[in-house]
């Protein structure tokens, strides 16, 4: 017998980059995601997912309406994208009701009070991310703090990246499977799973030795450490280094690219290419030090 | 007369809303709502101009390499290196949006279009020895049938080995769409949203090892388009025929060409490229030049302040009003000297064919000669579904021929000082049509960026003179035998590959 979790994935203000980069997962692939038991005995049975379900339209929706009649509990609640609120909370709509839109706020509100545990897929859905940025044109805000707007408690977990890398998702699923939902102690003050984001990008860089050597790429192609091309990695939590990218081809330093800092909550706040002038080097973890003893 | 709505229309990109009115069967009215504005051309104001290249890619993650390369053009001309990348360069950008562009074409067939037209609950039937369909057989027999089920039920035509056959096929696809993309990543970190494209040319340097590596990946994508691709868009274009001659649309279509063949021509509507530049009407199927001046984006029937509309995008304007009287979407409305035209495989495919371009010549009429179709077919639901599998073999065919042009050891890059004011436009064809990426610098921050995107045309509106646009005139005038299960109009609307990500922005 093989216990079914229903996932239900929403899209909110989104790229799609995030369910891209899920179905390059490699190990698992995505086909045994969707379609076998993903951990022995254990099926996650996708019940909606809009880039990828067979129904379209009222069919589509059918599968939502239904979910939020459900028993508290039966699925778990994925988001990719921030959430428009307020006067825009109309910028970003998903079907209709009396012939009237429903705005993505309704239906993530909807689904998270029925859900058992809520994931917010990436940087938009973890810290507001891309369409968050200065000036916030449709006041988007996170999952956290949407769900604190509509005072609902629920276990959260954020897992940005923009996109996140597919292990960081599966890994999270797999351990929710295996192990339940994480405790306090599993994840870090931005509720990522410090499985995945709990060293920075600097402490384990191959081009680390350029930095204690004071050698630094003055121009892309060049050897060096990247620091002064605009690296966000002695400020970023990821595991990138260790991991790589796409089926361990490769990663952004590993194509000779500054890393951007994709994962954290300054995403969008920080020029890519300007380097980070107030850490304090070489002490890694300085920057954080620094703002901790502010 | 009823309303027939479909929202959101899934397996695309996005937030899409498709509105028609139906009378004895036919549609007499149709409307493309795109459902989510983010305003990034409002959020790149003000910002470093390098930072363009990152956040427009952010666009859209299904499409984000052809963002990367259109502003990283937008921005090469902008600091005046136009004619100045280096020829690695130049190949490198070719080669990682040329890989990403031929798996999306894979992902759209099979991902996104295949199950309008596959019945994938022809598995439950299988009796032979293939693990991945037996595992599937599994699957089904447990019930629980997500993401598979529900579905529209009805006009499924193909016979039970041949489904088997495809939910195989797509199966295969999701590893061969993850090989591109583990090609992209070779030479630009990682991707969705990749790092190696910036402007000046590429970050990374080509080495004899990611040259091997590279080239194994792409072999694997060529095996699979010519062997499995290009029959299955064949076989069921020849079963489901009636698609050759419905959907046709504004019979206009644009093409900015891509993949630069030369670097020292800054012109982008003239420099040589892989696939032409040029506008192409069915009525004369002749390639006119390619004139960018040509371009306007109306707003009348969008949400956005009227005061906007009709303007250039070099000095276009994201304004919003949600809500305004009359207006009922996102995408705004471009036209191409006031006319209506669709871009996508079926434009640059088009311009190549018309401009005689002998490998997609040979393409082109070995595939209608196949179907026994004529030229007009091309005008079609399934013309576009061939055109888009002739656009991923011809790219995947030339990814060969460039990677072995790279030159170990010689440039990558061209330095740069980001000037104190400036202007640009980057042109190239996204995996879904011609797109385009214009940037203003003051006090060498953006002062306005804008982008036209494929979508922005296929998906627009009415325009300021209330002409739908492709997608809704593609809709007018079909028969649909069955509103409850209206495959007639996702059929149609899938055929153009929406991103409403990228069409709104």
């Amino acid at each position: 017998m093989v216990k079914e979790i229903p996932l239900v994935w929403l899209p909110a203000a989104a790229c799609t980059g995030c369910s891209v980069s899920l179905l390059n997962t490699a190990s698992p692939t995505i086909k045994n995601l969707m379609v076998d038991p993903v951990i022995p005995g254990v099926h996650i049975n996708l019940r909606f997912h809009p880039t990828i379900m067979a129904a379209s339209g009222d069919v589509a929706l059918g599968v939502l309406e239904d979910a939020v009649q459900e028993p508290e509990g039966g699925y778990v609640l994925a988001v990719d994208g921030a959430i428009p609120t307020g006067a825009t909370a109309g910028y970003c709509n998903m079907g209709e009701r009396d012939g009237q839109p429903v705005t993505i706020e309704t239906r993530f509100i909807e689904l998270a009070r029925k859900a058992l545990a809520v994931l917010a897929v990436g940087t938009c859905a973890s810290f507001g991310g891309v369409p968050a940025g200065e000036p916030n044109p449709s006041n988007c805000v996170t999952l956290k703090r949407s769900l604190e707007q509509h005072g609902i408690d629920k276990p959260l977990i954020n897992i940005p990246g923009c996109p996140p890398h597919p292990d960081w998702f599966v890994g999270t699923v797999a351990s929710i499977l295996l192990n339940g939902l994480p405790s306090a102690d599993d994840l870090d003050a931005d509720l990522r799973p410090k499985t995945f984001y709990g060293k920075l990008i600097h402490e384990n860089c191959p081009r680390r030795a350029f930095f204690d050597e004071g050698k630094f790429a003055k121009k892309f192609g060049e050897e060096g450490c990247l620091y002064e091309l605009g690296c966000k990695g002695p400020i970023t939590y990821a595991d990138c280094p260790t991991r790589h990218w796409n089926s361990g081809t490769s990663w952004v330093i590993g194509a000779g690219s500054p890393c951007l800092g994709c994962t954290q909550p300054e995403f969008m706040s920080l020029p890519y290419y300007e380097k980070v002038t107030d850490v304090q080097l070489p002490v890694v973890g300085a920057y954080w030090q620094s703002k901790e003893a502010e | 007369m009823a309303k027939v709505t479909i929202d959101p229309i899934t397996r695309i990109e996005g937030h899409l809303k498709i509105e028609t009115t139906v009378e004895d069967g036919v549609v007499k009215d149709a409307r493309s709502t795109g459902n989510l504005f983010r305003g990034i051309e409002i959020i790149l104001r003000g910002r470093d101009p390098r930072d363009a290249q990152v956040i427009s890619q952010r666009i859209c993650g299904v499409c984000p390499q052809s963002h990367g390369v259109a502003s990283a053009l937008c921005l090469d001309s902008a600091f005046g290196l136009g004619d100045k990348i280096p020829n690695n360069a130049r190949l490198m950008r070719n080669l990682i949006q040329g890989v990403h562009v031929a798996q999306d074409h894979v992902l759209h067939f099979y991902h996104l279009g295949a199950l309008d037209y596959v019945d994938v609950a022809d598995v439950a039937k299988y009796q032979g020895r293939d693990s991945e369909l037996n595992s599937v057989k599994d699957f089904i027999s447990r019930g629980q049938l997500g993401p598979f089920m529900p579905r529209y039920e009805g006009d499924y035509r193909l016979p039970v080995e041949v489904n088997q056959m495809a939910a195989a096929h797509y199966l295969q696809a999701l590893d061969i769409r993850r090989t591109g993309h583990e090609a992209v990543a070779i030479f630009s970190g990682k991707i969705p949203h990749s790092v190696g494209i910036v402007p000046g040319g590429v970050t990374d340097i080509p080495t004899v090892d990611k040259i091997t590596a590279f080239l194994w990946k792409v072999k694997k994508l060529q095996d699979f388009i010519d062997n499995v691709y290009i029959p299955d868009v064949i076989a069921v274009a020849s079963v489901y025929s009636d698609y050759l001659e419905i959907g046709a649309g504004c019979k206009n279509l644009l093409s900015y060409g891509a993949y630069d063949l030369q670097g020292d021509d800054a012109d982008l509507t003239r420099r040589k490229r892989l696939f032409k530049q040029g506008a192409v009407s069915a009525a004369d199927l002749k390639l006119r030049e390619l004139d960018m001046s040509c371009i306007t984006e109306g707003v009348k029937y969008s949400w956005y302040e009227d005061s906007s509309s009709g303007k250039h995008p070099s000095h276009g304007e994201t304004k919003p009003e949600y809500g305004k009287p009359e207006a009922y979407s996102w995408v705004k409305a471009p036209r191409y000297g006031g006319e209506v035209y669709e871009v996508g495989p079926l434009a640059r495919v088009c311009a190549s064919y018309v401009a005689g371009d002998p490998d997609i010549t040979r393409l082109v009429d070995w595939a209608l000669g196949e179907l026994k179709a004529p030229k007009a077919a091309l005008f079609s639901v399934m013309g576009r579904h061939l055109a888009r599998a002739i656009s991923a073999k011809v790219i995947a065919d030339n990814l060969e021929k460039w990677l072995l042009q790279l030159k170990p050891g010689e440039p990558t890059y061209a330095e740069y000082e980001i000037p104190e004011e400036g202007a640009g436009m980057g042109l190239t064809e996204g995996a879904r049509g011609a797109l385009g990426h214009w940037i203003e610098i003051k006090d060498r921050k953006i002062a306005n960026y804008q982008a036209v995107v494929p979508t922005t045309w296929n998906a627009s509106p009415r325009d300021d003179v209330g002409t739908p646009g492709p997608m809704e005139q593609a809709l007018i005038g079909t028969k649909v035998r069955d509103k409850d299960n209206p495959f007639e109009l996702v059929r149609i609307v899938r055929s153009f590959d929406p991103c409403l990500a990228c069409a709104i922005h």
